[in-house]
């Protein structure tokens, strides 16, 4: 179990994170991560989709012709997010008004084809499941991290307007972190989002490279302890 | 050669399939939540009048009680909009009528802009903007309250040449960084203030489909 599940974790988190290393789904990334409750919900909507194209295109792989798998994919993953935002629409309205223009965003985020044609395309419906869920967490993480430190460089706040998300009862969830600030524009703005995107892959790379030294020196010892 | 066209025909009829398949299942959805969403949305706009205009300032049907304007330069808007006309016991008590303004720092400012039978402003919302994040979006009451302070105002309080922000000589006040999109605003309001102002009668008046 956890040999097989173990990599499709740690892939989609550090790994082989989309946002980090496949550098995938930037549009809608860069575009709606200036506060951390815009992140969430994008992320949250990726994860939801990323979960459920993976599991139809890896119960149907192969149905799946190779030479029309591309468009086959496109049209999965489009009714996707047309049947959540229906529906989301109907049943969660609050919760639609908010999240509701990042939803057609997915559709433009390239890390879900990826997924299907990289990993779901090729494996079974249960690991294709977690490996949607684990990516969308990774995507969903960056996400968060990237909209935290824009919405705390630009704004001075933290979780601003987290009730339009969790209702009135979050209203307090709301952190000024300075008070009286000023606000930084350009966090806040497109540029931002790049930097900001920069800074995080460059500290990723930074800890790996930290790490892969780190498991040369006690390498033996780990293997040894395997064994 | 037939092999591969047998192929290729097999491909497309797989891809067909898919096609079918999908738009099967986002027109059963579509069937499904039909209903529900144009509910929704009603709600939503209720919510949005009610906004502009208290609740116990009228009785009537307000989403029926409506007036199609053809597109309105002194309104802003490009085409034609709905007003919705508030009553109480069958006397005019308000419109909410939806303005524009095409001049704000980042493209174009929607209001839904609640007017009394009297000339008084019941209330003034943004509906949706693109103003700069911090700066110009304090219009909107997610942000700050400065839209607020239009209600009860009129034409003839504060005088209407005091219908600007204070940095043009009104007294209206300005953010801190951003004079633009206060001043699109004020200007917009002021606008559906005239527009009312000349065509009250029109705007009250029961209309045909409606008899």
């Amino acid at each position: 179990m956890n040999e097989l599940y173990g990599p499709i974790i740690r892939d989609g988190l550090w790994k082989n994170n989309p946002a980090l290393v496949q550098l995938l789904g930037l549009c809608p990334l860069l575009a709606v991560s200036n506060t951390v409750i815009n992140g969430l919900g994008l992320g949250l909507a990726t994860i939801i989709t990323l979960v459920a194209s993976n599991g139809l295109v890896s119960l149907l792989r192969k149905q799946i012709p190779d030479e029309a798998r591309l468009p086959v994919f496109v049209l999965i993953i489009a009714s996707i997010v047309t049947v959540i935002e229906l529906s989301m629409n109907a049943w969660f309205h609050e919760l639609y008004l908010i999240l509701g223009i990042f939803i057609p965003l997915i559709v433009t985020n390239c890390a879900i084809t990826g997924r299907a044609e990289a990993f779901a395309a090729r494996n079974p419906v249960g690991p294709a499941l977690v490996d949607g869920f684990m990516m969308g967490l990774g995507f969903t993480a960056v996400l968060v991290l990237l909209g935290a430190m824009r919405e705390l460089i630009g704004l001075g706040t933290l979780f601003s307007e987290a009730h339009l998300m969790f209702g009135e009862a979050a209203r307090g969830f709301s952190i000024v972190v300075f008070e009286d600030y000023r606000g930084f524009l350009m966090a806040l703005l497109p540029p931002g989002a790049f930097i900001g995107l920069g800074l995080i892959v460059a500290l990723k790379n930074v800890i790996d490279a930290r790490e892969t030294t780190q498991v040369q020196t006690v390498e033996p010892v780990a293997e040894a302890a395997t064994s | 050669m037939s092999a591969f066209r047998d192929h290729i025909l097999r491909v497309g009829l797989i891809l067909a399939a898919f096609a079918i398949g999908a738009t099967t299942l986002v027109v059963l959805t579509e069937n499904r939540t039909h209903e529900k969403i144009i509910d929704n949305e009603r709600q939503t706009l209720l919510k949005a009048i009610n906004a502009v205009i208290a609740k116990d300032q009228y009785n009537n049907e307000i989403l029926a009680d409506t007036l199609m304007l053809d597109a309105n330069k002194q309104l802003g808007t490009n085409d034609s909009s709905i007003i919705y006309r508030a009553r109480l016991n069958n006397e005019p008590a308000a419109v909410v009528l939806s303005a524009i303004a095409p001049n704000g720092y980042n493209g174009k400012i929607k209001l839904l802009v609640g007017i009394a039978f009297d000339g008084s402003l019941t209330g003034v919302r943004v509906i949706s903007h693109k103003e700069t994040p911090g700066l110009g979006d304090k219009i909107d009451t997610k942000k700050a309250d400065w839209i607020l302070n239009f209600k009860s105002l009129s034409l003839s309080n504060p005088d209407e040449s005091k219908w600007k922000v204070k940095k043009d000589g009104g007294q209206f006040d300005q953010f801190t960084g951003a004079t633009i999109t206060p001043r699109a605003v004020v200007t917009a309001v002021k606008n559906a203030l005239l527009y009312f102002d000349a065509h009250r009668d029109e705007l009250f008046a029961i209309s045909e489909t409606e008899k």
